[in-house]
Order: structure tokens, then sequence, then C-alpha cells
């Protein structure tokens, strides 16, 4: 039987580990490669890099960050932010991450799904999406709405319509992230997290929100998650990964506990 | 010293850098003439049997992969560099290698909490030993990334297994030739190990 995941999210801007409260006053908070071998060597089942950096003409660095992560974790990798094109992911992949997350230029230009998706495996393509809650209309009846551009800018696209035709168009996981909890460490926000995994067929990773490791239990099981996406919770030192992993196996569910 | 076969197919870098953590030089080449002098193969992939078969037989390394075996020259095959050992895939209907029998099959499922492809840490349980898998232990699990699995028909062949709704073989083997659906690379120390043993592997099981 598959085990649940949980991956950590480092958001990377110039080269250096940042952690924002609701996308605003981000502050940097280490060395993410340093990070990265630490939760690997402590049992992590996945890596998410996200660049914030906001000048393209300082990209490199991104890239230097993950070809040095590739150097010495090996567990899968994932890399996203301002990827807009084929190239961009191509070039994310040469230096070291497996998987590639596409994100507000897929809302603006939804074929950078399908294109990544042809050239490096379906599997291979992450769609991650900020949603923030709204009332229920005739844009969103799903009561959520698809935002991009750091959570600044709502779409009117509603957050489950967009989940099924990232799927359709050919995304082999799904990131969920609640721009309402993000930062909060009030727990995941499960109703949206459940309704969108059940209603596709590829990989939920859940995110934004996680504080305390109920909360990851509850996505896992009640919001039916396949894994969960921390940051804060590991980065400031206030759970060890491999901690994380035992309170839930303890809890009954199907964890990676050797490694 | 290994040769990590280059066809267009994937984290082949990936591959590389964790032959390297375990101390185990590697290469990465397309060129089927290094593969008669190798002295270890790795035959990694990620991608779609079709186009990973028109890839192989444009350039002569199914010939040379297979003269390799026939001289005793240990290779590993993971995920689809595996797949293409068999005899046929249900993916593209592509006739592949022939190296052990069997088939290629894809995952049906009716029950539609489970996804597809089969995404994630997985239990690898061994149920005969074999000199790669000499350190596995109950419980120990690798990263799968597939919507298809190997079927050989010779359970001979069978060395681990895998449950995921239907219990499939994740690593399969035929004297010199050994090969895993799960990604060593990725999975961890478990993994790095069973690179380890392949790096000193004679061969024989």
């Amino acid at each position: 039987m598959l085990s649940k995941r949980l991956i950590a999210c480092l958001d990377v801007r110039d080269g250096k580990l940042a952690k924002s409260i609701k996308f605003v006053d981000t502050k940097d908070i280490g060395d993410p490669v340093e990070k990265a071998r630490e939760y690997y060597l402590d049992g992590l089942d996945e890596l998410v890099f996200y660049d914030i950096t906001a000048s393209s003409d300082r990209r490199r660095i991104m890239l230097d960050v993950v070809e040095a992560v590739a150097e010495q974790v090996f567990i899968p990798l994932s890399v996203g932010g301002g990827v807009r094109s084929v190239a961009d992911a191509t070039d994310l992949r040469l230096a070291g991450a497996e998987k590639i997350n596409v994100k507000s230029a897929a809302v603006l230009r939804p074929a950078l799904i399908a294109e990544c998706a042809d050239s490096i495996g379906n599997q291979n393509v992450v769609l991650s999406m900020d949603i923030r809650r709204v009332a229920p209309g005739e844009l969103c009846p799903s009561g959520y709405e698809i935002v991009i551009n750091g959570g600044r800018k709502p779409m009117g696209i509603d957050a489950l319509a967009w989940a099924l035709e990232g799927e359709r168009l050919g995304a082999g996981e799904l990131v969920v992230n609640s721009i309402d909890a993000d930062g909060t460490r009030d727990g995941y926000e499960l109703k949206l997290t459940a309704m969108i995994s059940a209603a596709v067929r590829i990989p939920v990773i859940a995110s934004g929100g996680a504080g305390r490791p109920e909360h990851l239990h509850d996505v896992l099981t009640e919001g039916k998650a396949d894994a969960a996406l921390v940051a804060s919770m590991v980065h400031y030192g206030d759970y060890r990964v491999s901690e994380l992993k035992r309170y839930l196996h303890d809890r009954g569910l199907k964890i990676r506990m050797s490694w | 010293m290994a040769i990590i076969i280059d066809y267009d197919a994937g984290n082949l870098r990936s591959v590389q850098r964790a032959c390297h953590e375990v101390g185990l030089k590697a290469d990465i080449t397309a060129d089927p003439e290094r593969l008669t002098h190798a002295e270890r193969i790795i035959f990694p992939g990620v991608g779609a049997a079709g186009p990973a078969m028109r890839s192989i037989n444009a350039n002569g390394i199914g010939e040379a992969l297979k003269a390799a075996i026939a001289r005793g020259t240990p290779v590993l095959g993971i995920c689809l560099g595996m797949q293409v050992s068999l005899e046929h895939s249900e993916e593209n209907d592509t006739d592949t290698l022939g190296l052990i029998p069997g088939q290629v099959r894809r995952f049906r499922f009716d029950r539609s909490e489970l996804k597809i492809p089969h995404m994630g840490w997985n239990e690898v349980r061994v149920i005969k030993p074999h000199p790669l898998l000499s350190g596995i232990k109950p419980g120990d699990e690798f990263y799968f990334v597939h919507g298809y699995y190997p079927c050989p028909s010779n359970p001979d062949h069978v060395f681990a297994v895998t449950d995921y709704e239907v219990e499939f073989a994740c690593a399969i083997g035929r004297d010199n030739y050994f090969g895993m659906q799960c990604h060593p690379e990725k999975s961890g120390r478990v993994g790095l190990s069973v690179l380890e043993r392949f790096a000193k592997w004679d061969g024989t099981c």
C-alpha cells in the first residue's frame, strides 16, 4: 500500500531560504541546501523548492541551488516558481529537479501544462494552485477562486474547474494551496482539499496552514490528501520531520518509517 | 566504472549522481560501442515504451545490450529501462527486448480512490534472495512512479513484490540481468544501498 507523503517546501529568494506569511513580509531563514540535506537525513519523503526571486536575472542562482541539492539529496525533488516555458522546465530538470511545478503562468496560458507534459512526462508536471475562499457565484460555483502572482491577483476562475482542467491537460499531480490558511498555522483547509481530491484521479498535495501534527493527520484523512506539505513547522525547529512522521504513523497512517 | 545508457528517456543525471554518491563512477553515453567494453551497465528510463523502443532500435542499443548480457556483464534496469526487458508492453502496444519472458500491463482499477500513476513510496517485499537486495528489510520502502507494471511469466524471475491493489513484481532478474520498477536513485539510503551492491556485483545470483 502506498504511503502518505510528507513534503517540505523551501521558498528560495536570491538563493536563500525565505518564509512568507500570507504571501507578504518574507524574511530569510537560512541556507536551503543545508536544510534540504538535514530534512533528507531525517526521513523527508519529497522536497519542493519554490523560487520567489523577483528579478529574472538572478534566476541562475536557483539553478545552482537545485544542482547543489540534487548532489546530496536522494529523494524526489520538485521545483517551481517562474516556470513559463518548456525551456524553463528543461533547465530545472537538467539541474536535477524531477518534477516541475507550474502555477501563475499556467493560469494565464493553460497550454503550458500540456506542453510540459508532452516534453517531460505527465508524472513530472505538478500544477500548483493558489486558492482563496469566495462566496459561491456564477464564476466560482465551488466557492473557491484561483489567484495568481503570489496571491495578489484574483482571476475569476473556479478552483475545482481549474483542477479538472489541469488534470485533463496532463498535470500528474496537484498542489492545493489555501491562501486563507497559508501562514496561519491553524490547519489546512480540509473542505477545499477533500473536494478537489475526490474530483480528480491524480495525487493531491495539501498546502497552507500546517501548525500542529494533528493538522497533517486531518488533511491526510478527512482532507483526502495524498501528501501534506509543511514549511514553517519544520523550518523554525518547532518540529522535526521524523517526529511528524512518527506521530502520523502512531495515529495509524501508512508512513515510510525506515530510511 | 559503469555505463549509463542514454536513449532520450529521462533522469540520467539523477542516476549518475546517485552512483557517484556510492562511489561508482558512471558515464552517460548513447554509443552502443561502449556497451561492448562496459564493466557494468545501468539502463534507466522515464517515459513511454513506444518512443523508448524506437530510440533503442534506431541506434543499435538493443543489440549491444543483448550482446553484453550474453557476455555476462552485470546490468541493472530501472523503471522503463526494466519494463523494456520483457517481451511486450501494453503501453503503445510495443514489442520490447524479450530478455525476460512476460508482459507489461497497465494498472486498471474500478475502485476510484486509487490513483494512477502509482506515485510515491511503497514497500518492496523481498520474496527470494538476490545479492542486490541483500540489505532490504521488511518495511523498507522505495519511490515509485509508473502507470504500467511488469508481469514475468516465470515466477523464478521475480525477486520482490509490491502491493498497489494488485500485487506486482517490482524486482525481476535473470542471471546477470536485474531490474527494478522503483527508483533506487530517489529512494534515500535504502535505494542507494542497492546501487552500492550493484557496484560490486559479479552478475551471479
